[in-house]
């Protein structure tokens, strides 16, 4: 809707209300706009639902032998486009997949590339400020592997030895905190991804690494010596993890958590989850034994999407 | 766009984000000085060897040559850092004990300069074979050894006529740097995409490493036009034409 400057400085003028008024039918018009352009609005005047995913976010989103993204956050973003497709009453809706990387999962989320993320993003308050999560579906500890030879018992063991951590991760600055509070001195190495990291450690250029103990499970269920790792007790922080989905929309957000919702109440996620975290996965049907947490059952009993 | 964000203190850190691109940027500097020197070193000799009289000399040069320009950088940088420590149990040993951004630093030196230098190899090659042979049997009648008539005579020569394309050498290892942050490296591109990634002002982060780039890669070049003018002969080949 196009408002004419003229007609609105009339009205005020009318009214005897200049700025008030124009203040007003400046923000109306604005709301207005915000509503409109919503996902959901997107999604039925192109005929498609675009999804993002990783390319090797095991077990939550990833490529498998096939090439095709699979994964506990795919199964439950594909739930999600089946209740689109029920709400715009389009059950020929197009669905495309769309690899994204850590780096530009929410620029393409914010310019329209992708609708929804579907892979394993914290969900923090500061990210908070560029876009909107789903409810948390699942919940990581952030904590510290080393090698089961190693004499390192705690994070204070680790004064003055190489730590690998993955460069552009949480984990890089929560480190330097922990620095900061106890007065350790890591020597901090950064591996350009969660794999080259993980070398580092399995080279013994590190002497440990930080990260996201599901991420670490994966790494570790697919080494050469699984049996050879152990994590160190200490969690530097809980963080969850949800879909990642465009900042003010609610009616796509509510799309998607009452859909989350009622997937946590008939057990779905529960059974989604037994398959992803606790059987054998593609490609190399290795199973990552990784039983659920009392935080994420916390988070299934009573959903929210309460940020870090 | 919010340029402010260069002033903000990064979390859990005292610096502000300007203050660590300006770190990454001296790491940028400090690897691409290094890098020039060992591979115009490297460059030169085995591009004399290329050329000079020894059969031997010339294949070795030529294997060295392929070997380091085709394969590609990235790898290059991954085999330095990774793989070769896991080769030589000494260096494993001192590589472990050392302060890690060290190694990385002479990791991404020796990567950036061995492979530049294979590149400049075949450009002062080049220079040499555009001479003629009439410069080389001149100098050897008139009782030069090889390694005079190299010093004073065809080197002199060649590097006033490679100059162009050692300029744009120059500045590709500027750019090259940037692959450094494959090895974790703290350079500029490095520190880019950490600030992208925590503070996600992806643009400014960008805006301003390319802004930085071009500076230096412009700089380089401003350097190398001087002095390619400063050391033009009248009359030799490759001298610069006072009109540009």
């Amino acid at each position: 809707m196009m408002i004419r400057p003229d007609s609105i400085t009339a009205l005020a003028r009318a009214l005897g209300l200049t700025g008030l008024v124009g203040a007003l039918a400046a923000s109306f018009s604005c709301a207005l706009a915000q509503d409109l352009g919503g996902t959901l609005k997107k999604v039925r005047e192109a005929g498609t639902i675009v999804v993002g995913h990783r390319d090797s976010s095991i077990p939550f989103s990833y490529l498998d032998d096939r090439q095709a993204p699979v994964g506990y956050s795919v199964e439950l973003c594909l739930r999600i486009v089946e209740a689109v497709k029920d709400t715009l009453k389009m059950p020929a809706l197009k669905v495309q997949m769309q690899a994204v990387t850590s780096s530009n999962r929410i620029p393409l989320l914010q310019n329209g590339t992708v609708d929804l993320e579907c892979g394993s993003t914290t969900n923090s308050i500061e990210r908070q400020r560029q876009v909107a999560f789903g409810l948390t579906t699942f919940v990581t500890n952030v904590k510290v592997v080393v090698k089961k030879s190693s004499a390192i018992q705690s994070l204070a063991d680790l004064n003055g030895k190489p730590v690998a951590t993955t460069s552009g991760t949480t984990s890089v600055q929560l480190l330097r905190a922990h620095e900061k509070a106890k007065g350790i001195d890591f020597r901090e190495i950064y591996g350009k991804d969660h794999a080259e990291s993980f070398l580092l450690l399995e080279n013994d250029r590190a002497a440990a690494f930080v990260m996201d103990d599901i991420l670490i499970a994966g790494l570790v269920a697919n080494s050469r010596n699984a049996k050879d790792y152990r994590f160190l007790d200490e969690v530097l922080r809980t963080e969850p993890y949800g879909i990642m989905i465009r900042k003010d929309d609610p009616a796509f957000k509510k799309l998607v958590d009452d859909t989350l919702a009622s997937l946590m109440r008939s057990g779905e996620v529960a059974r989604l989850y037994a398959r992803w975290f606790t059987s054998p996965i593609p490609p190399r049907s290795i199973n990552l034994e990784f039983p659920m947490s009392k935080e994420l059952a916390e988070a299934i009993r009573s959903p929210n999407d309460r940020g870090i | 766009m919010n340029w402010q964000i260069f002033l903000e203190t990064m979390p859990e850190g005292d610096a502000a984000w300007w203050e660590m691109l300006a770190s990454g940027l001296g790491w940028t500097l400090a690897c691409a000085a290094c890098a020039w020197v060992i591979a115009l070193a490297a460059g030169t000799g085995i591009g004399i060897a290329r050329t000079g009289a020894s059969r031997a000399a010339a294949r070795a040069a030529i294997i060295y040559v392929e070997l380091f320009r085709n394969i590609p950088l990235i790898v290059q940088f991954f085999l330095w850092y990774f793989v070769l420590p896991e080769l030589c149990a000494p260096l494993k040993r001192w590589v472990i004990e050392a302060d890690p951004s060290v190694v990385q630093f002479l990791a991404a030196t020796s990567c950036l300069g061995l492979f530049t230098s294979a590149r400049i190899a075949e450009q002062v090659r080049a220079g040499i074979e555009s001479l003629g042979r009439g410069q080389r049997q001149a100098a050897r009648a008139m009782g030069l050894s090889e390694a005079q008539c190299y010093r004073h005579v065809l080197l002199p020569v060649t590097f006033r006529v490679i100059m162009p394309p050692l300029t744009s050498e120059l500045m590709n290892l500027v750019k090259n740097t940037a692959v450094a942050y494959s090895i974790g490296l703290a350079e500029l591109f490095f520190r880019t995409r950490e600030m992208g990634e925590i503070t996600f002002r992806y643009f400014e982060a960008f805006a301003a490493a390319t802004l930085a780039y071009m500076v230096i890669a412009l700089a380089a070049n401003r350097a190398m036009r001087f002095i390619e003018r400063r050391i033009a002969v009248p009359g030799v080949a490759g001298t610069a034409r006072s009109a540009h």
